[in-house]
């Protein structure tokens, strides 16, 4: 299809230089991925060789400026308030692309997706604000002082639900019409066509979608800023007030130096690594999609 | 029976429902808070004038004017660098290529990079390494970085759409490479292009994280791209985080920002029809 590429033409002097424009353009944006890579670790350096990995998760608390390191409650903090996003967004995203897929009148169908991908379409600092001013004084009604983990997860379920319902959307849409012809015929209901037929037929595409969810639940910052209330502690509840690693860098960026600015970047680097797992993954279960 | 079983509901059509209905709500909840909340603080002067008093007074305009040049320079960079690799990757590479396939793999792992952290890369780089300091111009370098693989991805699909006949008739006619990406694969793929650029401006103005250590905090008006520039949504969470009293311009702040949003995806699909139409009667 590229015809581009026929060799046995010699192409003229000026699409030679188009190539090597080109060319270099491509570098270029590949080659962010990597510039953005060194940076994290030549800013990481410093506190790496002068304190070392294990004080990250052995060291009493999270005091940078007194020499202090510990980023297990932060890593807690995002860990847990992306399980728990995850865990409610997970059956409300698929429940959503099959009402809209197998359930919905087509009228409402349409309004339904239009209304996903707004939702998909709101700003992160929009959710947070939101939350922060509705969501949180609810909470705190319920049980003081409202900044809590279960802001945060409500607030992220939100976020990634779109998300979500979009991938397991794309997915049941390119489920064969004989699947359900098949199963028509063999006289099964829709919802038993559903769970049976339809869900086995496209789990890697919705397991793809709960891994982009986690990655943007993982990285997501403002919004969590905003409704978590940011104490740095492991939670016994989720009432409690968390602190997650983007929110850590969004509120000591601003006056951190030296070993403190360092530590900083560690954090980053850590979530960097996490979405490369998580990239590799979903690509290991695309890849076994085509061949398994 | 069957009259029995016709009038029950299923509890799976129950659950269904009840998830369409309930995500309805919400949306409805957040959209009607911040337009019950925004509207009546919106005027024309509270575009128009500087905010005062910390923003809890006045209005957003040297706001709205950072925000709109910070969306300038990402677009001046992105667009060319994302048009020029999309090129590359669809009509000049193969999918066996392994400079093709790096590049994509690369493109893959920005799309997923954390918007902080584009933030932390900002810093190091832009403002302190090149030594642009906290500026429009580094926040707008490092949204460039982050809208790339977006724009990227539809402007490549954009040039796949093209039909094949094209690129067969141009080789017939012995037009030059060069010729035919100008006259007829570039105007023949502008709807992707299009729509890759709006998805790209709609990621722009909603960022935050990428911003704060960027492009800075300074509400005044910007006088040069050196200068450091609020974006709309940084007024946002500054406004409802750091200043007390500032929920009611907040509000105002949000229901611009969603204004904007949403008069940039119409635009989009008005766009996208336009063309179409265009191509279709030509």
């Amino acid at each position: 299809m590229t015809l581009f590429n026929n060799k046995n033409l010699s192409p003229s002097q000026s699409d030679l230089v188009l190539l090597w424009i080109l060319r270099g353009f491509a570098l270029l944006t590949g080659i962010i991925v990597v510039l953005i890579t060194a940076f994290l670790l030549l800013e990481a350096l410093p506190v790496l060789q002068q304190v070392g990995w294990l004080r990250f998760v052995s060291d009493p608390s999270w005091h940078p400026v007194q020499g202090f390191y510990n980023l297990m409650p932060m890593l807690w903090g995002s860990l847990l308030v992306t399980l728990g996003a995850v865990i409610l967004a997970a059956p409300l995203g698929i429940g959503s692309a099959i009402f809209c897929q197998y359930y919905a009148p087509p009228f409402f169908s349409g309004f339904y997706r239009q209304l996903i991908n707004l939702l998909a379409g709101i700003p992160s600092v929009v959710y947070g604000f939101w939350g922060l001013v509705v969501l949180v004084p609810l909470i705190g009604k319920l049980q003081p002082p409202g900044t809590s983990l279960l802001a945060g997860i409500a607030i992220l379920t939100l976020m990634i639900l779109p998300t979500i319902a979009l991938t397991a959307e794309a997915s049941f849409s390119e489920v064969p019409t004989e699947y359900f012809q098949g199963a028509a015929a063999l006289g099964i209901s829709r919802w038993a066509t559903i769970r049976s037929v339809v869900l086995p037929a496209t789990k890697s595409g919705l397991f793809t979608g709960l891994i982009l969810g986690t990655g943007r639940a993982i990285g997501e910052t403002m919004a969590v800023l905003m409704v978590c209330g940011n104490v740095v502690q492991t939670p016994t509840s989720i009432f409690d007030p968390i602190r997650t690693l983007t929110a850590n860098i969004a509120l000591e960026m601003a006056y951190a130096t030296g070993n403190h600015r360092s530590a900083l970047f560690v954090s980053g680097l850590l979530l960097m690594v996490a979405i490369a797992i998580l990239v590799a993954v979903a690509e290991g279960m695309s890849r076994r999609n085509i061949y398994g | 029976m069957g009259e029995k079983s016709k009038n029950q509901i299923s509890l799976p059509t129950f659950i269904v429902w009840a998830i369409a209905l309930s995500v309805t709500a919400v949306f409805c909840w957040i959209l009607g808070d911040i337009l019950w909340h925004g509207v009546g603080q919106l005027s024309w002067e509270f575009l128009t004038t500087e905010p005062r008093n910390a923003g809890r007074e006045g209005g957003i305009a040297p706001i709205l004017i950072s925000t709109c040049l910070i969306l300038a320079v990402c677009l001046a960079v992105s667009l060319p660098l994302s048009v020029g690799t999309a090129v590359l990757l669809a009509e000049f590479t193969t999918t066996e290529s392994r400079f093709g396939r790096l590049v994509r793999r690369s493109l893959d792992v920005l799309a997923g990079v954390p918007s902080i952290v584009f933030g932390l890369f900002g810093n190091a780089f832009f403002s302190i390494k090149l030594g642009l300091g906290f500026s429009i111009l580094s926040g707008g370098l490092t949204l460039a970085c982050m809208v790339l693989p977006i724009l990227i991805r539809s402007a490549e699909e954009g040039f796949r759409a093209v039909p094949t006949e094209y690129r067969l008739g141009a080789a017939a006619l012995g037009l030059s490479r060069t010729t035919t990406l100008w006259k007829l694969l570039l105007p023949a793929a502008t709807p992707g292009l299009v729509v890759g650029l709006v998805l790209g401006i709609g990621r722009a103005i909603a960022e935050t994280a990428a911003l704060i250590f960027t492009s800075g905090y300074v509400d005044r008006m910007p006088e040069s791209l050196l200068d450091s520039g609020r974006s709309l949504s940084i007024h946002i969470f500054d406004l409802s985080m750091n200043v007390a009293g500032g929920d009611a311009n907040a509000y105002a702040s949000a229901l611009v920002l969603l204004i904007l949003l949403l008069l940039v995806n119409g635009m989009a699909t008005w766009i996208a029809q336009f063309w179409l139409a265009r191509r279709i009667k030509s």
